[in-house]
């Protein structure tokens, strides 16, 4: 591999950032809790990580976008503060997000002098910026045209632009974020080469992503984040994609889940080639077929950014998509006006979305509220034609408070008032109860406190002894395992394979979610 | 029309148009930095009244003016606050002070001089009286040109004259300047300027302070040149009209000129019936002609002159994100 050069000189000189302690909290939530690690000079150092893993927390901390509650910051072995994005680019730091920042309608050369002008007037700034444009597009293949408005480039191109403005500013340690997200595969194969170039200039490189196969084909070193935590720091050379899996997705404390063998019945949904292409034209479901019985938990499992929020939003109406979905035999419409949410759940899907506190409830509105959201025109809500019964509701939601052991059970409170594990009990009894056919489930038990699991995956379970079927997505691996009765991996938008949880384990499941069947990975063919 | 006429309406183009450019330069500034400035109207009047006070209680129209930019500067600092500080919402905030404006000034006039709500009539040095450019005199024999130059281009007040000096320098300032990538770009994408280092606040201070200077000259123009003093409302809406014609100019200092001299000549216009009824035929009744640069106003905002877009981030308070 590439990595020996990378590791010679590590050897001899401090490294070229070093972060001690980083702490990072937004209000309740820890982003990141006390992250150390060391980046070597001239190599690339992979930060991988689940979506919402601390990732981005941590680099925008060391670009000076966010302040760290706690810690320090060490560049070239000198402690140095960055209070803002200008003294990270005095420090020799550059950033590329993840979303550009570019402005839409100005060129290319005005994009790369804007904040590192030469003086007051323009015009001898852009004439230098186009020289040093020229020398670097010849040095490193970041050829753009330097006049062209950045609105007229392709998102590759873009990139560049702002790989450019970093080294403009004379940046020695370039982060990026997810460079390859928004990348074509030839897009991303380019960008890579770019990222070699840039190391044999002695560049050091800080590649997010969480992707296993460009970590595996391009940083010398590999850190690992978990929920806010670092994991571990490997070399890539003496790691295996299995192993990085096992690292980010984690092991936790099986939790058992009584249930009874599955008796499938009669095929409740059945999806054929369902595509999703999303607003940036990137395909994020590239063709998924499958199958779920009554009675029959279908688990998807995977790598959170594989497609698996889309496969659900289709699903429920929330977002546009292509292909062939059917109901209890029934074509159901994925254009028009039958394509939402509304529609779906006139025709017995019920659909508790992944994001809880943004597409499951409206925090500021109570849990009565809450409770009739998406089923406010049923009939037993309604006063007269024009108001609605809001006594029914409340009547109601308290016996759904009883029946699903929500606490406190308090139907006026505010839905931001309850924890987590009781905001989602009540987003749970707002469709269980309803008595769907399907159940679309989302990340059931994220941000639940164990004795919520529970009882949450009870729940689940009875629906489906009742004979329903239910598609559950989690990033868990562990509540995969224990709650389905079938899984399927995604990976890259696409089904990798189907397992039965009886006939295999973690490691097989994470490979599969790494991309990787037979040794080989889905991304490379 | 004759000839002569015609060099009238275009004089009195050229004096009307002036607030309005003066205005619509202001309002450019803001909005390219990404603050939406509905109170345009409320600063002029401001000013306006603050002109006309201080040039009354002084006889001095300089001293009047910087009263004016004072007066206009205080709105443009509460509208920079709220908005950018605060990160409020731009149109209540320019809405309330609009408000603000239209009962505060007649108030202090009000309590000033006892004249009911206006300032004292001013005069001599404390107006803004007309500059003869040199050789109006002796071009005026000229035919055709000679008296354009003499009439409509010479014997203004100073402020007209800066103000149209403001388009070249606002263009040159937008385009050829540090400042003006900055400024547009900020309005553009914010987080492109904050991630480049630049502070995106001190940048959009920068901006509603350079609206509240040229407001308060458009504000002191009215008091001071265009009239004879203060009167309630006396601005009658034209910061509404210059924002109508930022817009027709989609931004573009040049464009504003072009923009502001049209809405200038219907105004114009709306002063002369009898040149409307020799040349229709029949009588216009004076309202309607009134109404005329305003019903043009409502015409470009009903998006006439095509899609102008405005600068992408305008009337979004910045927030860092993810």
């Amino acid at each position: 591999m590439t990595g020996d050069t990378g590791k010679e000189r590590q050897a001899t000189a401090a490294p070229a950032i070093e972060l001690r302690g980083i702490s990072k909290a937004f209000g309740p939530v820890q982003a990141n809790k006390d992250i150390s690690i060391r980046v070597a000079k001239g190599t690339i150092h992979g930060i991988i990580g689940e979506n919402g893993a601390g990732k981005s927390t941590l680099m925008s901390i060391l670009y000076g976008f966010y302040k760290a509650d706690s810690g320090q910051i060490l560049i070239n072995g000198t402690p140095t503060a960055i209070p803002d994005s200008q003294a990270a680019i005095r420090a020799g730091i550059g950033m590329v997000f993840q979303h550009f920042k570019l402005v839409q309608n100005f060129s290319v050369l005005e994009n790369v002098i804007l904040g590192a002008e030469d003086g007051a007037l323009l015009r001898p700034s852009l004439a230098k910026a186009r020289k040093v444009l020229g020398e670097l597009a010849a040095e490193y293949e970041l050829d753009v045209d330097p006049d062209e408005v950045i609105e007229e480039l392709s998102v590759g191109h873009q990139q560049r632009v702002e790989i450019l403005k970093a080294l403009y500013r004379h940046a020695d340690i370039l982060i990026l974020d997810e460079p390859t997200g928004v990348l074509t595969p030839a897009e991303a194969d380019h960008l890579f080469r770019i990222l070699r170039n840039l190391k044999e200039q002695g560049k050091t490189i800080i590649l997010i992503t969480h992707k296993l196969r460009e970590i595996m084909e391009i940083t010398d070193t590999v850190s690992v984040m978990r929920r806010g935590e670092m994991t571990a720091t490997v070399k890539t050379a003496e790691t295996s994609p299995e192993e990085l899996a096992e690292l980010m997705v984690g092991r936790k404390v099986l939790l058992d889940v009584a249930k009874t063998p599955a008796q499938p019945g009669r095929v409740v949904l059945e999806v054929e080639n369902l595509r999703v292409v999303d607003e940036d034209k990137v395909e994020r479901l590239k063709g998924i077929s499958l199958k779920i019985c009554a009675g029959e938990i279908l688990g998807i499992a995977g790598v959170a950014g594989n497609g698996q929020s889309e496969l659900l939003a289709v699903l429920g109406g929330i977002a546009r998509g292509t292909g062939i979905i059917r109901l209890n035999g029934d074509q159901i419409d994925l254009t028009g006006q039958h394509s939402d949410g509304q529609s779906r759940r006139a025709r017995g899907i019920a659909h508790v979305p992944e994001d809880r506190q943004h597409l499951g409830m409206i925090m500021d509105f109570s849990a009565w509220e809450n409770t009739a959201f998406g089923y406010h025109h049923d009939p037993a809500y309604q006063k007269n034609r024009w108001l609605m019964d809001n006594d029914a509701i409340l009547e109601n939601t308290k016996g759904k408070m009883e029946r699903f052991d929500v606490r406190p059970p308090i139907p006026t409170l505010s839905a931001k008032s309850f924890s987590g594990g009781n905001q989602q009990k009540i987003i749970l009894a707002r469709e269980i109860e309803r008595n769907p056919d399907l159940l679309l489930v989302g990340q059931p038990t994220r941000g639940v406190d164990i004795g919520a699991i529970e009882f949450i995956h009870k729940r689940i379970v009875e629906l489906r002894d009742a004979g329903k079927a239910v598609l559950l997505v989690s990033v868990e691996l562990d509540e995969i395992m224990s709650l389905s009765d079938r899984i399927a991996v995604m990976f890259d938008g696409k089904i990798m394979g189907e397992r039965l949880p009886e006939g295999t384990n973690e490691r097989e499941l994470g490979l599969l979610m790494a991309g990787i069947t037979d040794g080989k990975t889905g991304e490379a063919a | 029309m004759d000839f002569a006429t015609l060099i009238q309406i275009l004089d009195s183009t050229m004096r009307l148009a002036t607030p309005l450019l003066l205005a619509c330069l202001a309002g450019l500034y803001s909005e390219r930095s990404g603050i939406f400035d509905i109170g345009l109207e409320g600063k002029m009047l401001m000013a306006a009244m603050c002109t006309g006070a201080v040039a009354a209680l002084t006889g001095s129209v300089w001293i009047g003016l910087l009263a004016g930019i004072a007066g206009s500067m205080i709105f443009a600092l509460i509208h920079g606050v709220a908005s950018i500080t605060f990160r409020g919402n731009q149109l209540i905030s320019g809405v309330a002070l609009n408000f603000v404006a239209s009962g505060i000034t007649v108030l202090i006039a009000q309590s000033l001089f006892r004249q009911g709500g206006r300032t004292p009539p001013l005069s001599g040095p404390a107006r803004f009286n007309p500059i003869e450019l040199p050789f109006a005199e002796a071009l005026s024999g000229v035919p055709i040109l000679g008296p354009f130059y003499a009439e409509v281009i010479s014997g203004h007040g100073a402020l007209v004259y800066i103000a149209l000096l403001c388009v070249p320098l606002t263009w040159w300032a937008l385009f050829r300047t540090r400042f003006g990538l900055r400024l547009r770009a900020v309005g553009e994408n914010p987080a492109s300027v904050d991630t480049a280092g630049i502070s995106v606040v001190r940048l959009r201070y920068t901006a509603v302070i350079i609206t509240g200077v040229l407001c308060g000259l458009a504000g002191a123009y009215m008091a001071a040149g265009l009239q004879t003093g203060f009167g309630k409302e006396m601005t009658a809406g034209r910061g509404y009209i210059a924002l109508a014609a930022l817009i027709f100019a989609k931004w573009r200092p040049w464009y504003a000129l072009m923009a502001t001299l049209l809405f200038g000549f219907f105004q114009a216009l709306a002063l002369r019936p009898d040149v409307i009824k020799g040349t229709l035929g029949f009588d216009v009744p004076v309202p309607a002609l009134d109404a005329l640069p305003y019903i043009l106003t409502v015409i470009v905002l009903a998006g006439f002159v095509g899609r102008a877009i405005p600068p992408r981030a305008g009337g979004e308070p910045y927030v860092k994100e993810r």
